[in-house]
């Protein structure tokens, strides 16, 4: 370049310049539903301090967010809630599941528990341990925001590539021979859920 | 104390007796239940229903019934407790509300419901509590997988570009 630059001016890329920015100041939506949620307080309070890495300020309405942060199990009726917060988030956002709940359901294997909230929505950022200390949520945070450095554009163009669900099947194999043994068994009364050849087989053992 | 010979001269009927740890359990049939709820609440004042559950005795050694209701009664004044048990079967698991005698009953027949699908006449809002409105089993039920039958997986997945 034949002009030379004065002193204090430097040259950098736009989306560079917008990653840096968006990275400094990640605001959290704390959506703690279970025993994450304390270690999720605990790692804003003093002694952790996620000042340190601007993303203190938690917000409580999706609107004004822009990394969810997932602290705990989710369950069939929280999910819509959850899915719903998601997406009233402006862009760019992120997503943080924090926990063995949130990241497979954990030891919750049961039928009122989703078996992991990135079945159901995007997640950037997995976090270990039931619950994970203070210390790998702000590793996760500092991961976070060199993801956000390292991929990160003005418009958000690499989220677009993103458009196949990132999660394990929804409905495994499994799944379907519970059903099918569930059916064996007869329900009667006023289940909905039994099928007619259920109801048959079931009559026919049960007498 | 309640004498159990008094609440059989006034019912007329055979009612059980047992006792487990200090804690006094009266099993009458359902058709007796809410006439042996509201005398106990009027004439010997078991004025709070502490707790209602059910138990489901599916494959359980020795049970003649398939579900169990058990009430809980306290008196607050005189410090006594009672226990009163009923049985009700499928296909048609019903039983009165006592919602009429105490209130608090409202949420806990919910409960029942929702858990065990036993249906309370005379509950003024009968509907599922804990689970969601479109729930199509009772999962408290011994007959019910412990994992669901897929049900937790039935929801619209989200991808990153679509949302
Ligand atoms: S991962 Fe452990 S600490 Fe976190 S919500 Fe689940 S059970 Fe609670």
């Amino acid at each position: 370049m034949a002009v030379g630059l004065p002193e204090n001016v430097f040259m950098t890329k736009l989306d560079a310049a917008a990653s840096w920015a968006r990275s400094n100041s990640l605001w959290p939506m704390p959506f703690a539903t279970a025993c994450c949620g304390i270690e999720l307080m605990a790692t804003a309070a003093s002694r952790h301090d996620l000042a340190r890495f601007g993303a203190e300020v938690m917000r409580f309405s999706p609107r004004q967010c822009d990394l969810l942060i997932v602290a705990g199990r989710v369950v069939m009726k929280m999910l819509p809630v959850l899915q719903r917060i998601w997406l009233q988030m402006p862009e760019p956002k992120w997503c943080i599941s924090m926990g063995a709940c949130a990241c497979s359901g954990g030891v919750f294997d049961t039928y009122a528990v989703v078996q992991g909230v990135d079945r159901f929505i995007p997640v950037d950022m997995y976090v270990p341990g039931c619950p994970p200390r203070p210390e790998q949520l702000l590793a996760a945070v500092i991961d976070m925001q060199a993801k956000v450095r390292r991929t990160g554009t003005v418009m958000g163009k690499e989220f677009m590539a993103r458009d196949t669900p990132m999660g394990p099947e929804p409905f495994e194999s499994e799944e379907r021979y519970r059903i099918q043994d569930a059916n064996l068994v007869q329900l009667g009364g006023f289940s909905a859920a039994m099928t007619s050849a259920g109801m048959k087989r079931g009559a026919g053992n049960h007498g | 104390m309640v004498e159990l010979s008094v609440l059989q001269q006034r019912f007329g009927i055979e009612l059980v007796e047992s006792t487990f740890r200090d804690n006094r359990r009266i099993d009458v049939p359902a058709a007796k239940l809410f006439d042996l709820l509201s005398c106990l609440k009027s004439d010997h004042g078991f004025n709070t229903l502490i707790d209602m559950t059910a138990v489901d005795y599916l494959e359980y050694e020795g049970a003649t019934d398939r579900f169990g209701v058990v009430y809980m009664l306290l008196d607050v004044f005189g410090g006594e407790r009672v226990i009163v048990r009923t049985a009700v079967n499928l296909p048609d698991p019903k039983l009165p509300s006592v919602y009429s005698l105490w209130r608090g009953a409202d949420w806990m027949e919910r409960e029942v419901f929702d858990m065990f699908g036993i249906v309370f006449d005379g509950h003024p809002d009968l509907r599922r509590i804990l689970m969601p409105e479109e729930f199509a089993a009772f999962p408290l039920r011994k007959d019910y997988p412990l994992k669901g039958r897929g049900e937790r997986h039935n929801f619209p997945v989200i991808t990153r570009a679509g949302s």
